[in-house]
């Protein structure tokens, strides 16, 4: 029997598992004790057609990651680059589409000056660069060969050609002799390597795929940093690379074996923090403000730590104790900083801490958690509607239809009606048959998260009325957010679009009709192998269709309908 | 001494390399009259835009006379002060051309000319870019937005249908990509090119060279997107060279002193404070031929900001609170709209104070302010209204209220583009493409 990438994973599903059970220390329930993995892989994937090939910008962190990386982590920069389009639920996929405008250019170039003085800095010059010029006044091209061959591969994610090469240590001689000093240089030329578009762009490249006839597949290169974006959100690390100039990311063992060792480094924290950060559309809390009168405990700390404690509690939860992922929606187990405390009304301990809500505390699962609680409301109150869309949106795919454009909801305010609660003003949409429709889907589920104010404080009352905490979602009944947590963890929804954000994320292209079989087959696997996040990740990087690509579709080009510019723009731009 | 070219002076002291040479003082170089630079040539003209969310209240915005001698109703009153150096133009139509989006497609309308058709992408690109491609690159920065809502995702100005240029969001930021260490006072005595910036200059033309591998390994529609990011290298090497090159003085230039960050959050007065502090840099950096195109927004579509005290952010409420029958509209959205008029004011002032020849800044500009829609509360996308500000160096007539009649609202657009001396025929698509000029306000 030919083998295969999928016989491979069956085959190795076990080590896998225990790669991953040392990375993430004793778990009591890591995957070493799933009896669910062995049966892992019951059903053949089922074909696609392939992502396309994209040319994509790496993100403001792929780019601040890979420098650390290669430069070591006391280089800092904060550019401030600004986020990408949201695209079918995910920032990562307007990479695919935004480019690069002069003022983000800027930008980058202030970044990279900022970076290369810190390589070549005094104290750090010793440390990063692995040669001593014969003069430091002067041009040494020995010298910055060896560091341009050794970083130019890691910050363009292949080896530089010769010419490349030559190009670099070139410009860096210029540079020194003109300014008589070698790391001065040396720092010119690494600035230009830094905003050079091999670099600020990931240009994916395929080749006839053997095993397919008529297929394309992403060439090693491009499968190397395929993943390593994905699973590190960072450039491939040396060893990754070596792989893929060996071609071993093209067979399954050798796949398997890189796959495995970037699931079990420490590099996946930080890559799984921004799938998910994006996933929850966290991007939000950059300009999440709470109006200071109504909420003087909660300041722009609080809304960082917010952010950090669901993030926190999402890695622990599924990378290092390696649970299922349903199970977020409904664990106790959390952290907790000083300025959260203040909001979760317990004593504040010295630092981030874990922390356990306790059997008959009303907050389980990160959807009551603050962050949740307070991004999807109003900067003065809370928002059943807004709660309830994010959820539907964000944790099961379900995109909510927007307000008619000349909906009037004034009636809400009107001081003759008796609408005390936030649960009485909902509930006057649903007596409106154009706006019942969609908050039918939004509010049952919003309305259970009624306990929780616009910043996530607990409250039992609202205007002096008890509050009602009761809701459905798609049938089933609960009398709170718990119940609430309960009914989404056992939605068939949850899982299924964690696997196609998952997807759509690894590969940088949204999903459409026909990847569905695809995406049912991972479902299924996922809940197989107990809905373990690790093991999902391995099925969809060891899947042929991770790795196999087409040629883009043409959009249609705007400047048919309209005045779209091109060069030169003011042409174009009028007739 | 009166026909010394300063340019030419300093390329030849340049080529030797890093020299510091002394020159003559600033007002040697305005003509006798203060209005023209020595050499003849006019003083240059610029385009900035204003932005507010949530439109007006049209009971208490739109003046009851037409032309000239108009009165300002209570929503706009506090622009008394201003109301010579501005144009109202009320009663405007922007056509959505089937598809909607609230809050979007209104302001996409006037700004790029043509109606989006999927929410948060436009089709086009904006004025801005337009006009900044069309006066060519003189300046260190070919256009500046910025945001006093602290969010960088306030998007107004694309450089291409999927390239946005994002928006200064943090007065400090802003401060230090003006007036941070790589500002050159063109005022100064003495001028040293800088030898780092030289080289840098001839790496970043080895970075270009190698666009060509890239673009023949992508698709058309890559292709484009690898074009912008060339268009940014041009840019990237422009600013080099203008660092090698001593800037025309500018009389009112004055490095202002350093802005400190602010606090985050969209109370009014936060709003307002970051409006203005933005604002005052913003002015500073055009009179200092920093830049020619300009952008500043004061509130976004779906504007969240709040009014102490009030239990919903200005969104909310222009949806949510009931219109006040006796007064005829809704008192807290007036509000809202009130303050952001006072931020409209602080702008146009922000450039009228600074001194340009025997006139100000304003006299040599041309400033659109516009908003997404006209009444908020239904989203409409009739009876707009929109402004202009400066006379655009004596092109534009200034003082009057002008209603439209329904008129598009890309016609505003269009006059600017005219005005900055784009030699167009027609702007915009579809139902909002225009070929007419706004006579009234033309000279």
């Amino acid at each position: 029997m030919r083998e295969t990438f999928t016989s491979v994973l069956r085959g190795t599903a076990l080590a896998c598992v225990f790669a991953l059970a040392s990375c993430s220390g004793p778990a009591a329930d890591s995957v070493a004790d799933s009896k669910a993995a062995p049966a892992a892989v019951a059903s053949a994937t089922p074909e696609m057609q392939g992502t396309p090939k994209r040319l994509r910008a790496l993100t403001q962190e792929q780019y601040l990651n890979t420098l650390t990386y290669v430069f070591g982590p006391d280089i800092q920069v904060n550019p401030n680059f600004p986020p990408a389009q949201r695209t079918e639920g995910l920032l990562a996929l307007g990479s695919g589409r935004g480019g690069v405008s002069s003022a983000q250019l800027e930008l980058y170039q202030k970044a990279a000056v900022t970076v290369a003085q810190m390589v070549v800095d005094e104290d750090r010059r010793t440390f990063l660069l692995t040669c001593t010029p014969k003069d430091p006044k002067t041009a040494d091209a020995a010298c910055a060969s060896q560091f341009f061959a050794h970083v130019g591969r890691l910050v363009h994610r292949r080896p530089l050609t010769k010419i490349e090469l030559s190009e670099y240590v070139e410009e860096a001689g210029n540079a020194a002799n003109s300014l008589k000093d070698f790391y001065r240089g040396l720092a010119v030329s690494i600035e230009a390597m830094l905003i050079s578009p091999d670099v600020l762009f990931v240009v994916e490249t395929s080749e006839p795929d053997p095993r397919n006839k008529d297929q394309q597949r992403l060439d090693g290169y491009s499968l190397a940093t395929r993943l390593a974006l994905y699973l590190w959100n960072a450039a491939p690390d040396d060893e990754l690379l070596r792989a893929a100039e060996k071609g071993e990311l093209h067979t399954p063992k050798g796949r398997v074996k890189q796959i495995d060792r970037m699931l079990a480094s420490p590099r996946l924290e930080k890559g799984m923090r921004a799938f998910f950060d994006d996933m929850f559309a966290f991007d939000s809390f950059a300009a999440l403000s709470k109006d200071a009168m109504m909420y003087p405990v909660f300041t722009g700390v609080t809304a960082t730590d917010a952010r950090e404690e669901t993030l926190r509690v999402a890695i622990d939860h599924l990378i290092t104790k390696n649970r299922d992922y349903r199970d977020l929606y409904t664990t106790r187990e959390t952290f907790i900083s000083p300025r959260l405390a203040a909001v979760y009304k317990l004593p504040a301990p010295p630092t981030w801490s874990r922390y356990t809500f306790p059997e008959n505390s009303p907050r389980a699962g990160i959807v009551t958690h603050i962050s949740f609680l307070a991004v999807h409301a109003h900067s003065v109150r809370s928002s059943p509607t807004m709660r309830g869309k994010a959820l539907r949106e964000l944790l099961l795919c379900q995109p909510v239809p927007p307000p008619p454009a000349n909906v009037d909801f004034s009636a809400l305010e009107n001081p003759k009606a008796t609408l005390k609660t936030t649960r009485d003003r909902v509930d006057f949409h649903l007596e409106n048959p154009v706006c019942a429709g969609c908050h039918k889907i939004t509010d049952p589920m919003g309305l259970s998260l009624e306990n929780f104010d616009g910043i996530g404080a607990y409250r039992e009352t609202e205007k002096g009325q008890k509050i009602d905490a009761s809701g459905t979602l798609d049938g089933k009944a609960f009398t709170d957010a718990v119940g609430l947590g309960k009914a989404l963890r056992d939605h068939p929804a949850l899982p299924s679009c964690l696997v196609k954000r998952a997807f759509a994320y690894g590969t940088g292209s949204p999903t459409t009709n026909t990847d569905r079989p695809l995406l049912a087959h991972f479902t299924t696997k996922f809940g197989e192998e107990g809905y373990k996040l690790p093991a999902l990740l391995r099925t969809i990087t060891m899947s042929e269709a991770f790795s196999r690509v087409a040629e883009p579709k043409t959009s249609p080009t705007p400047a048919k309908t309209a005045n779209a510019p091109s060069a030169p723009a003011v042409a174009a731009n009028t007739k | 001494m009166q026909n010394v070219n300063r340019r030419r002076v300093l390329r030849g002291m340049l080529n030797g390399g890093a020299v510091t040479v002394g020159l003559p003082l600033l007002n040697y170089f305005l003509n006798g009259n203060g209005n023209a630079m020595a050499d003849g040539a006019a003083m240059p003209v610029r385009f900035g835009t204003w932005y507010w969310g949530q439109g007006i209240s049209k009971a208490v915005f739109v003046p009851k006379q037409a032309g000239a001698n108009y009165e300002l109703p209570e929503e706009i009153e506090c622009l008394k002060d201003v109301k010579k150096d501005i144009n109202i133009f009320t009663n405007l139509t922007a056509y959505r051309d089937g598809a909607f989006f609230c809050h979007y497609t209104g302001w996409v309308v006037a700004r790029t000319g043509v109606a989006p058709q999927v929410q948060n992408q436009s089709l086009a690109e904006s004025i801005d870019t337009t006009i900044a491609n069309g006066i060519g690159r003189t300046t260190r920065f070919k256009s500046l937005t910025c945001t006093s809502t602290g969010d960088v995702r306030d998007i107004i100005s694309y450089e291409s249908p999927t390239t946005n240029n994002p928006p200064e969001f943090s007065p400090l930021n802003f401060y230090t990509r003006l007036f941070g260490p790589d500002f050159q006072d063109p005022n100064a005595p003495t001028f040293t090119p800088s030898p780092t910036v030289m080289v840098r200059k001839s790496a970043l033309t080895g970075v270009m060279d190698k666009i060509k591998t890239l673009e023949n390994k992508v698709g058309s529609e890559d292709r484009a997107r690898l074009d912008q990011y060339f268009t940014g290298l041009r840019h990237l090497e422009n600013q080099f060279n203008q660092q090698l090159t001593k800037p025309e003085p500018r009389e009112a230039c004055v490095r202002p002193k350093q802005a400190k960050d602010m606090d985050t959050g969209s109370d009014s007065a936060l709003v307002a404070q970051r409006h203005n502090v933005m604002t005052d840099l913003m002015a500073m950096a055009v009179a200092c031929d920093q830049s020619r195109v300009f952008n500043m927004i004061y509130s976004y579509g779906f504007s969240n900001t709040t009014k102490a005290g009030y239990d919903k952010p200005h969104h909310t409420c222009t949806h949510e609170e009931p219109k006040d029958e006796k007064l005829g509209y809704q008192p807290n959205a007036s509000w809202f709209v009130r303050r952001a008029m006072e931020s409209w004011a602080y702008y146009v002032s922000a450039f009228s104070k600074i001194k340009e020849g025997d006139g100000t800044l304003l006299d040599n500009c041309f400033i659109m302010g516009n908003s997404d829609v006209g009444d908020a509360r239904v989203h409409s996308l009739e009876e707009m209204a929109a402004f202009t500000a400066g006379r655009m160096g004596g092109k534009i007539k200034t003082g009057l209220h002008i209603p439209y009649n329904a008129g598009k609202i890309t016609d505003i657009g269009f006059t600017g583009l005219k005005a900055m001396g784009l030699d167009l025929k027609t702007w915009g698509g579809k139902s909002n493409e225009t070929d007419k000029t706004i006579g009234e306000i033309v000279v």
